[in-house]
This record gives C-alpha cells, structure tokens and sequence, in this order.
C-alpha cells in the first residue's frame, strides 16, 4: 500500500479502496530477545490484520507492561501502552466509547493472572467484544525473573530460588469458571498455523475472546517448554468441526481429542487435566450478553441533549 | 393560600407571637430511615420556592441503620432560611423537631443547637410502656435542662396514627405540617412538592402524605403559640434548587460528557445515582467498575477513543487511581476527576466533610505530574465546573480534579437556572486525516500545547505511553528528551494560568490587617464571618481561591497588602500552641502549605476537622484572635 496524502485523501470518499498487507501493520523492528516468543505472536497479529483487511487507524493494540506488552509499539496501528496489570479496564473504555473501532489486549502472565487478576475475571464476565491474548511465559520476564502466577510448583525463580512453592494458576481454568465466559482458546507460539488459526477465530468471535498463547523464554526460562516443542506427542489438539482448524499440522501433532467447543462441562475437565498440553478451542458461545450491547444507548446531538437537559430542569425549577 | 382541611382555628384567647427574623436555622432529626430528609428537602423547596434564601445540609450517621434511638445514630437534616441568599449552614440550630429526645440528645451534644433554641419532640417516649425508655427520656430531659431551650411535647405518633397504621412511615410529612404552620408556608407549593418526591409511588401514598401535612398544618395552628417569619423576596431569575453532586451530574451533561466511570464510595455515589438516572437518555453511560483502578483506566480508554469522560470518587477511591492519574498526565490523556472530598485518612469520616485531599490530588502520583485543580466553592458552581473542566482538559490534554466535598453535595441551595448553550458540548471525536508529519506530542515549545491524535484519524497511528517518550510518542531514555517533556506537560499550566485574572478580594481591596484565604465549600461562611466581623469594624477582607493549580497570578502582591495573611480551612492543622509545635515543624493547612510555597509570605492557617461545615461565627471568633494576636497569631 501507498501510504501518501492521496491515500488519506481516499479515506474521506466514501470507499476505502487501500489494500493492506503484512508490511502496513509492522512498526519499528521488535527488540525483544533472539528467540523470545512475542516475536511468533506479533508476525501472527500482523498476519491477520494483513488477512482481515483491518484499517490500521481503526485497530487499537491495548497492553500492559511486560516484556510482552511492547507489542503495541511494534505495530502500526493505534497502540495504548499503559500500566502493569490494567490494559482490561483501558480496552474497555476504549470499546465503550468506539464500537467501531477493532480492539486487542495483549498481556503477560504477571500482568493478567497476578496483578490484573481482578480486571482480568470481570473482563471475561463484561463480555465485551475484543480479543486477550494472555502471552504465557510463566514468569515474569521484564523485571528479570520472578516467579509468576503460572509458574510451575517447585521451579526456581529470583524471588522463590526454593522453587515455586504453590501448584501453579490455571488460567483456562479460572477463565472457564468465570459465568459469562464466552471464547477460550489455549495455543503455542511455536506451532504458527495453529496460532494464527487461533488468532483468527478470535478476531471473528463476537465478545471476549481470551487467548492463552504458550511462550517461550528462552532468556530466563529456557526449559519451560523446551520439552513440548521437543516432543509434539505431549501436545493433545483439540478438535471438531466447531472449533479451530489449523491448517498443515496434522503431520507433527498427531495426538487429537474431539471436543465440542459448546461443551462447557467437557471443556472445564479439559481444562483442568494435567495429562497433556491442549491447544485449541475450548469453548465458544456467542449467545452470552455482550455488556457493550447492553449499555449501548441512542447517541444524542448537542442540541437535543440539551433539550432534555431543559426539561430535567424543570423538575428542580424555583 | 389555601386553607388546610383539618384543626380548628387557635383558641380564642391563644395569644400567637410571630418572630421576624433575618435568618433562622431549622434541624429535624430522627432515626435513620423516618424521612427526616426527605422532609426536610421538601421543607426547603418550598422555602426556595417561595422566595426564601436557603441552605440545607444532611445530617448523616456513618450505618444505614444505626440502632434506633441512639445520640450517635441521629439522622436528619437542617435547614438554613434566610431573607437574602443563603450561602452556608450558618451557626447554630433555633428550631429542632426531633422524632425522639436521644437523636435531640445527639445533637445538643455537638453543640450543634442555640442555648435558646426551641425544640419540638415526640411525646410518645415520655409515658412509654417500656419503663427503661421512660427513664431514659427523664435522663435526657434532666441534661437538657442546663439550656435555656423551650421544649414543647408534640404527639406525633398519636396523631399519624389517626391517618396511617405505621406512623414511622408518616411523621415526616406531620412535621413539614407542623413547619409550614410556623413557617407559614404555601401548602399548595407544599403538596406539589410532595407530589414531585414521590413520583414514583402512588396516588394514594400522595394523598396520604398530604392528609399528614395538613393533620401536622392543623395540629400546629390549633396549639403552638408562636410563629417564624423570615421575609421573602420572590425572584425575577428563573431559579433551581438542589444539591453539588446533582449539579456535577447535570453539569457532566451539560458538558457533552458521556461517560463516567465510577465504583460506589460515599459521598461521591449520588452522582452516579442521579447520572444513572437521567444519563443514558442524552445517550451517556455510567460504568460501575470492579474497582476504582478499573473506573480510572475505563474513563482513560474512553479518552483516548476520542471522548473525554469523567470518573468520579472519594478519598479511598482517589487513593486506588493514583497510579492511572500519573498515566494519564504522562501520555497526555484528558480526564476529568471529581474528587467528593470527605474526612480522612483512610476510611476516616465517610459521611462528613473535610478538605483534606488538596495536597493528594495535588502531589499524589509518584513522580513530577502537573495537573489542574479546581474547586467549586457554590452549588451553582458545581454544575459550570464540568464544562469548564472538561474543556480545559481537552484544551491542555491533561488530568483536571474538580475538588467538591461532602457540604456541597449534601448541600442544597437554590441558584439561577443555568441559560443551557450546546457550545457547552463537547464536539464528536476528529477523525481527519492526520497532516503529514505532525507527531503525536508535536509541543509547541512556548505553551506545552500539542495536538491529540485520536483513533481512527488515518496517519496518526502510534502507541501512546506510560514511559519517557519523544514527540513521536517512542520510548526514549535520553536525557534530553525526558527533561524536554517533563517541561512541555510543566509549561501547559503555566500557559493556562497566564490566561487566568488575579483573584477579587472581598472587603477591602486596598489591603487591611487580615486577608482570610479559602477554597471549595467554605466560600459562604468564609464571606458571612468576614461581613460580621467587618461591620464589628475590624479590618478583615477575604479571597476564596477556584483555582488552586495552578493558582492564579498577583497572590504574592495582593497579599503583602495585609498585615497578616491566614487560610480557613477544613483540614487538619497543629496549633501553635500544641505541645511540640515550632514555627518549623508546625503542620498547616493544605493550602497554607501551597501558597506559603508559591508566595514565601508567611501564611498562617485557622483549620478545623470536627466533620461538620464551618460555622461563620466560629470563623469570626478566629478573625478576631488573629488581628487581636497580630502578626504573631
Ligand atoms: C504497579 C507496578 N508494579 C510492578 C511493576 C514492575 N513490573 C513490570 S513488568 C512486571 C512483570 C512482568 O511479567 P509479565 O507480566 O509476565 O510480562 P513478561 O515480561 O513476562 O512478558 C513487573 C512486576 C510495574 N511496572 N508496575
Ligand atoms: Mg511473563
């Protein structure tokens, strides 16, 4: 695509015929480590945008911070970069207000399951239509290796050098429980197609669609997944017509489970099963109220406010 | 005036003294949950109606349902009537009608009720059945006996029971008959009123309340021997009455402002109540957040979509969105903050007034976060701050804290109806084009002024944040960069205060011994103290400050015109004379504190946290002490 003053020009006539490709949405070269994982997810998102024809002034990238919440700055798109643990709360004044406009929250693990856990469990509940991707690398990655909500019982951390002393979170656990879940999906940032797969179904789900993406750090946690990527058999895909179908994977992850993504109760147990590492939908309803939709109300001109304003004056008059 | 349709005329030989007075201050106070409010708002409408000045404050216990008969769990109102406009709660109470003699008690010991007051209370507890109520009244009656207080018998109770079977749903309106008699108010406005209160109920509840207020009405003219009569003077201004958090919620209206985010703290919450009400029809929205972090960063994601919003809080609130706050001044998003100020720290006095937040929504975020503070000091003020808030938000791009506090939004006072403009409105999010290479923070150098990129606007795209960031909105370490922008968001409040006037002085502009400076809610006793002390022939003058930051230009000069420069405040300030206190390590008040900073005049402080407003004639008393110890006070 060009991007010239013509093309704003464009813009305003009412038909937008710019073509965008993967190159329009990619900003300044990520500087996250050789390696890291954010880098597979951030070429995945500009993929889709690229895939969706999403316009870059309309699609916002809301984060926290973390090493992962960068993303935003590596996009070229409208990013929000905001504080540790409440990119939620912002994607949701930003949807509240601009319906139209295309929203994705990226998160860390400390930054959704530790410090924004509370605006991570009424995010799901609110149901607005966004997609959260949860950027999963056990640990807290940015301040330098401290154990995380995630990180697995008994692994050595700056803050816990023991080993982690609790049974790690599941945070496709705790989104399940939550009452008006309505898309939860696990993927790996090593198995592109499924992620991008992934990806894709949440964009078109309508409501919160969270996104667990398991990722590597190969800085500070080399061996967290180093046995998953090794050993694809390990790895369980969930499939079924409903859910999510990557394409050309099939060779590598053999090991298939048929889940129906509107069994809540099947998903929950899946979930909650230690036995294997699962990627793919675990549920999807759209038929759960969207709080957006709830609270949408009929936009009023100036002029007509304050005609109403008048008449609620009335009621105080002297 | 129509004549109610219950009581005979006074007995003939009943001689009925009627009081003219300038000013007269009315409690009513019960037991949480007897309508002792609702009464007393009523009373004042019609009050205002009329043609009378008037103030009312709730009197408020801290528990939704404080045991009953309980000093400390008085609930009620007051109500200040004056033949001029009224400005404050004034001094002490001349008339109470109490529903029982321990809410009276309550009362009596806060000093809040003249040595001479005249009470009306329930009788029902004298000849109670329970022997312990009936000594409890005995004790009651023997402390306030040390007054000089008529205290008259009225049996409220016997009296509602001949129109309804639960008399605590019915003695309120009784006692608005019983003060329309002595107030000799218009009881057809009376019933309008009640009408317009109980709106959502049903006919037969109005007519109910209405047969009460005429049973009270006819009662009173059949036995009470005096009346009240504070003249009025019916207005030519189209006039509105009601209290701060309604005009701040019909301000926000006003203003174009379409979301507030919120989570329920007391005394912020009616705000939300009264917007929850009437919001979504102008197309608006509140959001009950999970927590006041949340409501901050929805109010700021809905900023930076294009809107400004608005979130509104107390103290504890205020506390939990320091962190968004500092984003907010950082990345350069507008918000409006309305901060309902109520006694503190911590949880402190949830229901009562204090002005005690200035230095936190001044200082609070961690780091150099220069924002606008202003403080409505009227009710009618309340409701215009919010247009000029926001648009002072938009205009500079940064976080704007309407200080209000607990006086204002209980506070109900009439004002003239606002002449409603739609310039007042903010305009729908700009989403032209983004002209070539104009940046994100592209500052004009002289003013901090930059213009604001908002979603959708195509070539504008960027990511907004929280660290160091050049023009460009990119992360940038670089020392020159970091000094440069912490300048640009400086410079936008001092280019703001350059458009400001220097402050009216009050009295005598020429400068006198004493200039009292105050800020917010205070204004009205502030200004009557400095009116009786000044025709006691004392040279007193006052300022009362709107803007705090940045405070307005010419301070320093106006002040080396007095002798002596003291704030008045409701906050916390060591006393000279306090074990310990040196002139160094003496903590003054909030905005002594800032304007001993800004002025390097020795500003002293008068400052008082007893949960209730400040009485003018205690702010006399403290006048005259000052220029009486002179300099040295
Ligand atoms: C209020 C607050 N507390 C703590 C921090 C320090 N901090 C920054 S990022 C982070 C955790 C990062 O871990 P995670 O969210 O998992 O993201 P990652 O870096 O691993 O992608 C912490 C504790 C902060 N910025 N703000
Ligand atoms: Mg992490």
């Amino acid at each position: 695509m060009i991007m010239d003053s013509a093309c704003s020009l464009l813009h305003s006539a009412h038909e937008d015929e710019r073509e965008f490709e993967m190159g329009d949405y990619q900003g300044p070269v990520a500087r996250w480590c050789a390696g890291c994982g954010d880098h597979s997810v951030l070429t995945s998102a500009q993929r889709l945008l690229a895939e969706e024809q999403l316009k870059p002034e309309t699609t916002v990238f809301v984060s926290g911070i973390g090493c992962s919440s960068r993303f935003p700055h590596y996009m070229k798109t409208y990013g929000f970069h905001g504080i540790h643990g409440r990119a939620l709360p912002v994607a949701t004044g930003v949807k509240l207000t601009r319906p139209d406009l295309d929203v994705f929250v990226v998160m860390g693990d400390g930054d959704c399951v530790s410090i924004g856990a509370g605006h991570w469990i009424h995010a799901i509940r609110y149901n607005v239509d966004m997609v959260a991707l949860l950027l999963d690398n056990n640990i807290y990655g940015l301040t330098k290796k401290q154990t995380s909500p995630t990180t697995p019982q008994g692994y050595r951390s700056n803050t816990q050098p023991r080993g982690s002393y609790l049974p790690a979170m599941n945070p496709l656990e705790a989104t399940l429980g939550v009452t008006n879940a309505s898309f939860v999906a696990q993927t790996a940032e090593w198995v592109p197609a499924h992620l991008f797969a992934t990806l894709k179904a949440a964009h078109a789900h309508k409501g919160f669609a969270f996104v667990r993406i398991l990722q590597r750090c190969p800085h500070f946690t080399p061996d967290m997944y180093a046995e998953a990527v090794k050993k694809p058999d390990i790895i369980e895909i969930l499939d079924h017509p409903e859910g999510i179908r990557a394409d050309g994977i099939d060779k590598v992850y053999k090991n298939k489970i048929s889940h129906d993504p509107l069994n809540l109760n099947a998903a929950r147990e899946l979930a909650q099963d230690q036995s294997a590492i699962r990627l793919g939908l675990f549920f999807r309803d759209e038929s759960y109220p969207r709080y957006e939709e709830t609270r949408a109300t009929n936009k009023r001109t100036a002029r007509e406010k304050m005609d109403i304003l008048n008449e609620e004056f009335d009621s105080y008059a002297v | 005036m129509k004549l109610p349709t219950v009581g005979e005329a006074a007995p003939s030989g009943r001689e009925v003294r009627t009081h003219r007075v300038h000013d007269h201050s009315v409690e009513i106070v019960s037991d949480s949950g007897e309508g002792a409010q609702k009464c007393g708002q009523i009373f004042g409408s019609v009050s205002a109606k009329m043609g009378n000045g008037v103030w009312t404050v709730e009197i408020i216990p801290a528990e939704v349902e404080p045991p009953p008969r309980n000093p400390a769990g008085a609930s009620g109102i007051r109500i200040r009537l004056g033949d001029a406009e009224v400005t404050n709660w004034g001094d002490e109470t001349n008339l109470v009608v109490a529903f029982n003699e321990q809410a009276l008690l309550g009362r009596h010991r806060l000093n809040a009720l003249a040595p001479d007051a005249t009470i009306l209370v329930e009788s029902m507890w004298a000849t109670h059945p329970d022997p312990s109520i009936r000594a409890q009244w005995e004790a009651a009656m023997e402390e306030l006996a040390d007054r000089s207080y008529r205290i008259i018998e009225v049996p409220m109770e016997e009296e509602c029971l001949t129109v309804v079977d639960n008399p605590r749903k019915g003695k309120n309106m009784f006692v608005l008959g019983l003060l329309s008699w002595i107030f000799d108010r218009d009881l057809e406005r009376a019933r309008e009123q009640i009408a317009h209160a109980f709106r959502k109920k049903s006919e037969e509840i109005y007519e109910r309340n209405v047969q009460l207020l005429e049973r009270g009405y006819g009662w009173a003219e059949e036995h009470l021997d005096f009346r009240v009569e504070v003249a009025t003077q019916a207005s030519d201004l189209p006039m509105v009455v009601m209290n701060g958090n309604e005009a701040v919620a019909l301000g926000a209206v006003a203003a174009g402002l379409e979301l507030a985010a919120m989570y329920p703290i007391t005394p912020a919450t009616s705000v939300s109540h009264m917007l929850g009400e009437v919001f979504e029809k102008y197309g608006g929205l509140v959001h009950q957040a999970e927590d006041e972090i949340a409501a901050a960063g929805v109010a700021i994601g809905s900023s930076y979509a294009g809107r400004c919003s608005f979130t509104i809080t107390s103290g504890p609130g205020l506390a939990l969105k320091t962190e968004f706050l500092g984003l907010a001044v950082m990345a350069e998003i507008p918000l409006v903050v309305v901060d309902v100020q109520r006694g503190g720290p911590s949880t402190g006095l949830p229901t009562k007034v204090e002005q005690s937040d200035l230095l936190a929504a001044m200082f609070g975020q961690p780091g150099d976060a220069p924002k606008v503070i202003i403080a409505p000091a009227t009710i009618e003020e309340c409701f215009h701050v919010m247009t000029t808030a926001r648009r002072i938000a938009e205009a500079l791009r940064t976080v704007v804290f309407v200080l209000s506090d607990a006086n204002l939004a209980t506070g109900v006072a009439p004002f003239p109806r606002p002449d409603l403009s739609a310039e007042w409105q903010a305009g729908p999010p700009d989403q032209r084009p983004i002209p070539e290479g104009l940046k994100p923070y592209s500052w004009d150098s002289r003013t901090g002024i930059s213009r604001r990129f908002i979603p959708g606007q195509p070539g504008g795209e960027h990511t907004l944040t929280g660290l160091a960031h050049d023009e460009g909105s990119k992360v940038a370490y670089d020392s020159v960069i970091n000094e440069r922008s912490s300048a640009m968001r400086s410079r936008k409040i001092a280019a703001f205060q350059s458009t400001l006037l220097p402050p009216e002085v009050n009295g005598d502009p020429e400068g006198g011994d004493l200039l009292v400076v105050g800020w917010g809610s205070t204004k009205g006793a502030i200004e009557e103290a400095v009116e009786r002390a000044r025709s006691e022939g004392l040279s007193v003058s006052s300022l009362h400050l709107t803007f705090i930051s940045p405070l307005p230009p010419g301070l320093k000069e106006i002040f080396q015109r007095f002798g002596k420069v003291m704030t008045v405040e409701i906050n916390y300030s060591d006393k000279k004379d306090d074990p310990f206190i040196t002139e160094e390590n003496r903590r003054r008040g909030q905005l002594a504190w800032l304007l001993r900073a800004a002025t390097l005049v020795d500003v002293d402080c008068w400052t008082r946290v007893l949960g209730e407003p400040l009485r003018p004639g205690k702010i006399v008393n403290a006048i005259r002490e000052s220029i009486r110890s002179g300099g040295d006070a």
